[in-house]
């Protein structure tokens, strides 16, 4: 009898280990949805509520609902300044070949600003400079790292 | 004898091609390496001073780096040479072949040199030990500072003696140099002779640069630059210091080759989201559009013959390779294995394609025949891409980064080398951190 509730003990021990591993697990990928980063760490400001930067998934430069409505604040923001330019930086993860990451670079930088004009930006407020892998924001080889490096950026010019 | 000795790079001994002689293969992984025995070459007591140049020791140096060159090889084992049972002058002469056959050495280098009149002469001798004969011999002359190549011009005469290829020792090879935290990475083109040696910076560091190429000549180098933030391909002439933009384009050009003939840049051009494939023709600067597709063609890399062109596309979704004609016509894909494929060059042979591969977070660099058949990978690691060909086609230069923590410890990017083979994977020596190598051609044929 004694031995099968000990066993019962250790059974739970060992299933509430595995819980809160899950837990904690679950907690560190939680700012990754899909492959993509929906933390804040590395987010920075064109203004009050406005993010500087969206996120992609490995190899794609789609749009994901987070980050269009990044985007629409930003394009809400350029309304206002009307005499503001940016520049868009398209960046890729370190996971590829230099070459192809600068096209990936440059095909994220204007999924962004693809999506500012059809907010009615005009294109020429808008310019596009892809730095492949050579810029990450955090130097971690890890798979959050990558996924914060995976960004468009959208920068003042004046 | 000493007017034949100013005669620069001809064979002035009758050299027997007989069979029988000592052959090394390098076609396969080479397990049991030729031993060679490399003797200082002999110093004439008439030499002269030469500026900074030890005259004395240039004998011993200069078979040091055929030693060290042949070693690199992995194909040949140079004997040490406290075992050595002849002079170097009286070995060139006549070798006692049954001497040298005790220390089991099967091949001899012997040489001699002169510096007279600011002038190196240098002759050298190749010996079959079993056949006790010689094998081939070369005198030339040239300036003392160019010692260095010397070594390397005697390896690669050696090595074609030997395996009945061209050699690649009087070789340089170009890379971005890299210094700085990963973050804030600063990089310059750089130029070192094949072995590591004289190091010399092209580029201040001021601008982001990124794969250089040697033209056909190694004179020209083609690279990527974000000189005033605007990330174009550039021509730079290594001897003036000259650089230009190539061509006109109302955005980023990036992956830029030289064609075999040098006489066009083949590059991509990235406008709105989509990058297609160029070329401009350097001397009538008439660009030409090669593809035309909604996805990403890039990293082109020509045939040695001009009529083909490999480039990595991701228009079946991931990146996989593709040749095509030169004009952009016949597009086929050539890669179907697991896993996505990029950067492909084409052998200087023509035979063979080499490649990045991706799969399962892991990279490798291998080689296929240019129908995508016969894959074989070379190299597995965390992080390595673009190889670039040894002139002769048998040895793959290509950059390896390594894995860095949460402040970018531990991160370093160098050149390595394997063979075809799949044998013989070695780091090669640089300054600093290094990554896309290109190999020039021999600088001297």
């Amino acid at each position: 009898m004694t031995l099968k509730s000990n066993l019962k003990n250790i059974l739970l021990v060992i299933f509430t280990t595995l819980l809160f591993s899950a837990c904690s697990t679950a907690k560190k990928s939680a700012d990754i949805e899909g492959d993509v980063y929906t933390g804040k760490e590395t987010v920075e400001y064109l203004a009050a509520g406005v993010p500087d930067r969206v996120f992609f998934a490995t190899n794609k430069s789609s749009l994901t609902t987070a980050s269009r409505a990044t985007l629409r604040k930003q394009a809400t923001f350029l309304r206002k300044n009307k005499n503001l330019n940016v520049v868009i930086e398209g960046h890729a993860d370190e996971r590829g070949t230099r070459e192809y990451n600068l096209a990936l670079g440059e095909r994220r930088a204007n999924a962004a600003r693809d999506y500012l004009m059809t907010y009615g930006i005009s294109g020429k407020r808008l310019s596009v400079i892809s730095y492949g892998k050579e810029k990450p924001v955090n130097p971690k080889s890890s798979p959050i790292s990558w996924s914060q490096n995976r960004r468009s950026v959208t920068v003042k010019v004046n | 004898m000493k007017k034949l000795i100013y005669i620069f790079l001809i064979n002035i001994f009758i050299t027997n091609y007989s069979s029988a002689l000592i052959e090394v293969d390098i076609t396969r992984g080479n397990l049991d390496p030729l031993p060679i025995a490399v003797s200082p070459l002999h110093v004439d007591i008439k030499s002269e001073k030469y500026k900074e140049i030890n005259v004395k020791e240039l004998g011993e140096k200069i078979s040091g780096i055929i030693e060290k060159n042949f070693k690199n090889t992995g194909l040949f084992n140079p004997l040490k040479k406290d075992a050595f049972v002849q002079k170097p002058d009286i070995a060139h002469v006549k070798p006692r072949f049954e001497d040298w056959r005790l220390i089991k050495a099967q091949a001899l280098v012997t040489g001699k040199l002169l510096i007279s009149g600011d002038k190196l002469k240098v002759e050298f001798r190749l010996w079959d030990l079993a056949a006790a004969q010689e094998m081939t011999a070369l005198a030339f002359t040239t300036t003392p500072s160019n010692w260095r190549r010397v070594a390397h011009i005697i390896s690669d005469k050696i090595y074609e003696r030997l395996t009945g290829e061209e050699g690649y020792f009087d070789t340089r090879i170009i890379y971005v140099a890299e210094s700085g935290p990963k973050t804030q990475r600063v990089k310059k083109l750089a130029i070192m002779d094949q072995d590591g040696f004289n190091t010399k910076y092209l580029t201040l560091g001021n601008e982001l640069v990124l794969t250089p190429r040697f033209n056909p000549t190694n004179q020209m180098v083609t690279y990527m630059s974000y000189f005033r933030n605007m990330p174009r391909v550039y021509l730079l002439d290594i001897e003036t210091g000259t650089q230009e933009v190539v061509g006109n384009f109302p955005g980023m050009t990036f992956a830029p080759r030289f064609s075999p003939d040098g006489k066009k840049i083949i590059m991509s051009f990235a406008k709105d989201g989509n990058s297609d494939i160029f070329t401009m023709d350097l001397e009538t600067r008439l660009v030409e559009r090669i593809t035309e597709h909604s996805s990403i063609d890039t990293s082109p890399s020509f045939s040695p013959d001009g009529k083909f062109i490999a480039f990595n596309s991701d228009r079946s979704g991931l990146q996989q390779i593709y040749v095509m004609r030169s004009d952009g016509s016949n597009v086929k894909r050539i890669t179907f294995g697991k896993g996505i494929y990029g950067t492909p060059v084409w052998s200087p042979r023509g035979d063979l394609i080499a490649f990045t591969k991706m799969h399962k977070g892991r990279f490798y660099i291998g080689v296929m025949r240019t129908d995508g058949t016969g894959e074989r990978l070379l190299t597995e690691n965390y992080y390595q891409e673009a190889p670039s060909w040894s002139p002769n086609g048998r040895v793959l230069v290509f950059y390896r980064e390594t894995k860095s923590g949460s402040k970018g410890e531990g991160f370093s990017a160098k050149l390595w080398s394997i063979d075809i083979t799949g044998y013989n994977e070695r780091r090669l020596s640089t300054k600093t951190d290094a990554s896309d190598p290109s190999w020039s051609s021999l600088l001297t044929k």
